[in-house]
């Protein structure tokens, strides 16, 4: 049943993708959502964990990392902190699943790596250092990185027999893969073993012992930032020094759990330009890092059951009973058609230009429902839908 | 009506277009800079993400940190772009001020910048705010080089910690050139230079955001400019109930095929629709309390090109 998920690589045929299927495999321990922001990323992590607890009896935990506090909302939670708390209002009487759900607290989950990896004493060093509390709450890619921490945690307790992460609405879907990447040359960088170098020889001053060539430099460390903040900064990185080697361990085993069959990758997308070009670059990404991509899920798309009525007919045909009496509400009937009609064109066009550029990455097109989903009953009509558009 | 006293309706000189990703953010901050142009005028549109959304935007090569001319407007005006890049805005800051020329290289060489800028991410969004108060507040021989600035800000979700750049940086710096660099963006960013204007679709989820950050700016002091509705629908059927023998009569009358299956589908069609703009009425009146200034664009129904911008540039002047 992996076939779906290495599927990309050799299934030429038009790939569908099967929810039902990647869900049913107990190979799959852990579904990763990724796509830009305003996608409808949390729902389907959502409704894909709903589906899983309920048609698959999976003991599953949703992982969100939306500030926006969406998932809560639509799990009809009204708090989401750093552990998992059950979702009520789900039917797996007839399958023994379990639904669970959680939202990322960054700065508490920074807090915790930092206490684990260090002595009590250096944590509160840490702890009161004002670029700590920048960084723990700011740095651009700590969200990603503390997603991915996040996720090493929930798999390393083997409580969980799916896992389902909805990625941080990020610049760039991308973040997620190279955050740890970027952490590890951070932490390798020359400029911060520049900075070290004074601190581990015990020295007072950041920049006192650092060799002549770099004079010029220090000075104008000094003049931009002044003495305050370099105080502040070096106290930072030599507390920080003592948990480097954790760290990038940690994010090396994460980084390889992703690279693992039990892991999916799945792309979402609305049938959007933008939308569809961020996915296509996230699934270069996965193919080229060897990642297990298991399909394309285009949400929010359009279709009309009349597609033998064209949008050219149908705005002839309204404009010719303009000029009639009392026929308005049949003109205006035929110009929604025709709009949807056009619209449906447009989506179709913007979604070839993901399937011509990876013909063999299963796709599936969720319809657009009339209003969002509020609740567990709109995210199972969700996963139900999901899991029919992958069926011939 | 006069191009002067078109332009005039968007008084501010820095306009910061904010919005939740999906919402056609980047498409109205492009339209806003043709629509400003008229009448003459030079533009800089800005991008401070990296994403190169403008170039893409309009068929270019992926922008350079350089002040090029991206679009003509009828009437000699012009729109300029330029992608802020942090590191690039940070070695132009220390040449301007401090003259540091080999020591600037340097620092980028031993990777200081991209040290400094990933360690104190409020650094980062200094360094990229403060260029975009350069430009805004540049002169050459006694005028202005832009008469406007338009700026594709982050989304709604980044956008208060974004321009709240004083906060950011007091934790680090109490004193000194950072300090001077973030007091003056914000006073830019809360004077009537300054408006930042939200874009949204009449959809639940991003009209939440827009009322959240419009909350947040509104509590950091940071007054708003607009509400601009993108992707607005024609208001079809007005309060019509369509029932399937007035749509058969109506297809009859038109030639086309009456059958009950092509009713039954025109009429879920019609209801579906009917449903959606129920609950963009309520989303508008939402947004409507909050008591600013709306404009609404239309859905652009053969995409986003050139000609798209220029039929929002006019809906955003002509409103």
């Amino acid at each position: 049943m992996t076939e779906h998920r290495t599927g990309y690589a050799r299934v030429v045929t038009a790939a569908r993708f099967d929810l039902d299927a990647m869900l049913a495999d107990p190979v799959t321990k852990i579904v990763v959502c990724c796509g830009s922001g305003g996608v409808g990323k949390t729902t389907t992590a959502a409704a894909i964990g709903v589906r899983a607890a309920e048609v698959h009896g999976r003991r599953v935990v949703v992982l969100t990392i939306d500030p926006a506090r969406r998932l809560a909302q639509s799990m009809g939670l009204t708090e989401l902190d750093n552990t998992p708390r059950q979702v009520k209002g789900i039917d797996t009487e007839g399958t023994g699943g379990e639904l669970h759900a959680m939202m990322l607290d960054m700065k508490r989950t920074f807090d915790e790596v930092v206490q684990e990896h260090t002595t009590p004493q250096r944590a509160a060093e840490i702890f009161a250092n004002p670029f700590y509390q920048a960084m723990s709450s700011t740095f651009a890619g700590t969200q990603e990185y503390m997603a991915m921490e996040k996720l090493g945690q929930l798999q390393g307790t083997d409580e969980w027999d799916l896992i389902v992460v909805d990625t941080p609405p990020s610049r760039s879907a991308l973040d997620f893969l190279d955050a740890p990447a970027r952490l590890s040359r951070f932490l390798d960088g020359r400029m911060l073993r520049l900075l070290l170098a004074p601190a581990r020889s015990g020295g007072r001053s950041v920049f006192s012992l650092v060799t002549a060539s770099f004079g010029l430099f220090s000075r104008a460390v000094q003049k931009i930032l002044g003495a305050q903040l370099l105080t502040d900064l070096s106290g930072f990185v030599a507390a920080l020094d003592s948990m480097f080697g954790g760290f990038r361990q940690r994010a090396d085993e994460t980084y390889r759990i992703l690279q693992d069959p039990q892991t999916a990758f799945l792309l979402i997308a609305s049938p959007e330009r933008d939308a569809v070009r961020e996915a296509a670059y996230f699934a270069e990404r996965l193919v080229a890092e060897r990642m297990p991509l298991a399909g394309l899920v285009l949400n929010r798309v359009h279709r009309s059951e009349l597609p033998g009525l064209t949008a050219d007919e149908a705005e002839r045909a309204a404009a010719a009973l303009d000029e009639t009496d009392g026929n308005e509400v049949t003109a205006d009937a035929l110009r929604i058609h025709a709009s949807l009609l056009r619209q449906t064109e447009r989506e179709t066009r913007v979604a070839a230009t993901f399937s011509d550029a990876f013909p063999a990455v299963p796709m599936a097109a969720v319809t657009a429902q009339p209003t969002d989903v509020h609740d567990v009953d709109g995210l199972r009509t969700i996963g139900a839908a999901l899991a029919t558009a992958g069926q011939p | 009506m006069g191009d002067q006293q078109r332009t005039s309706r968007w008084p501010a000189r820095l306009h910061v277009v904010t919005g939740k990703g999906g919402t056609g953010k980047t498409s109205v901050a492009a339209a806003l800079a043709l629509g400003l142009a008229e009448g003459g005028r030079r533009v800089l549109l800005v991008e401070v993400e990296g994403r190169q959304g403008i170039a893409q935007l309009f068929g270019a090569e992926p922008l350079p940190y350089k002040e090029l001319r991206i679009a003509q407007v009828p009437g000699g005006g012009e729109v300029r772009a330029l992608a802020v890049d942090a590191e690039e805005a940070l070695l132009e800051y220390l040449e301007m001020f401090y003259r540091l020329g080999a020591a600037g290289r340097a620092l980028r060489k031993v990777g200081a910048i991209d040290f400094a800028t990933t360690i104190a991410p409020g650094l980062r969004d200094v360094l990229l705010t403060g260029k975009v108060k350069e430009s805004t507040t540049r002169a050459r021989d006694g005028r202005r080089v832009y008469d406007a600035v338009v700026l594709d800000a982050p989304p709604t979700g980044r956008i208060g910690r974004f321009l709240n750049v004083t906060a950011e940086t007091a934790r680090l710096a109490k004193v000194g050139p950072i300090k001077t660099q973030s007091e003056g963006v914000a006073s830019l960013l809360r004077s009537p230079i300054t408006s930042v204007h939200v874009v949204t679709l009449l959809e639940e989820m991003p009209v939440q955001e827009s009322l959240d950050a419009i909350a947040e700016l509104r509590a950091l002091d940071i007054s708003i400019g607009r509400i601009i509705l993108n992707g607005v629908r024609p208001p079809l059927l007005g309060e019509s109930k369509v029932t399937k023998a007035e749509l058969k009569r109506g297809l009859t009358a038109a030639g086309l095929a009456a059958d009950a299956g092509t009713v039954a589908v025109l009429q879920d069609e019609a209801k579906a629709h009917l449903t959606r703009r129920g609950l963009e009425e309520s989303l508008r009146a939402e947004l409507a309390e909050l008591g600013l200034p709306m404009v609404e664009l239309p859905l652009l129904a053969r995409g986003v090109d050139r000609d798209g911008l220029d039929a929002l540039a006019e809906a955003l002047m002509g409103d």
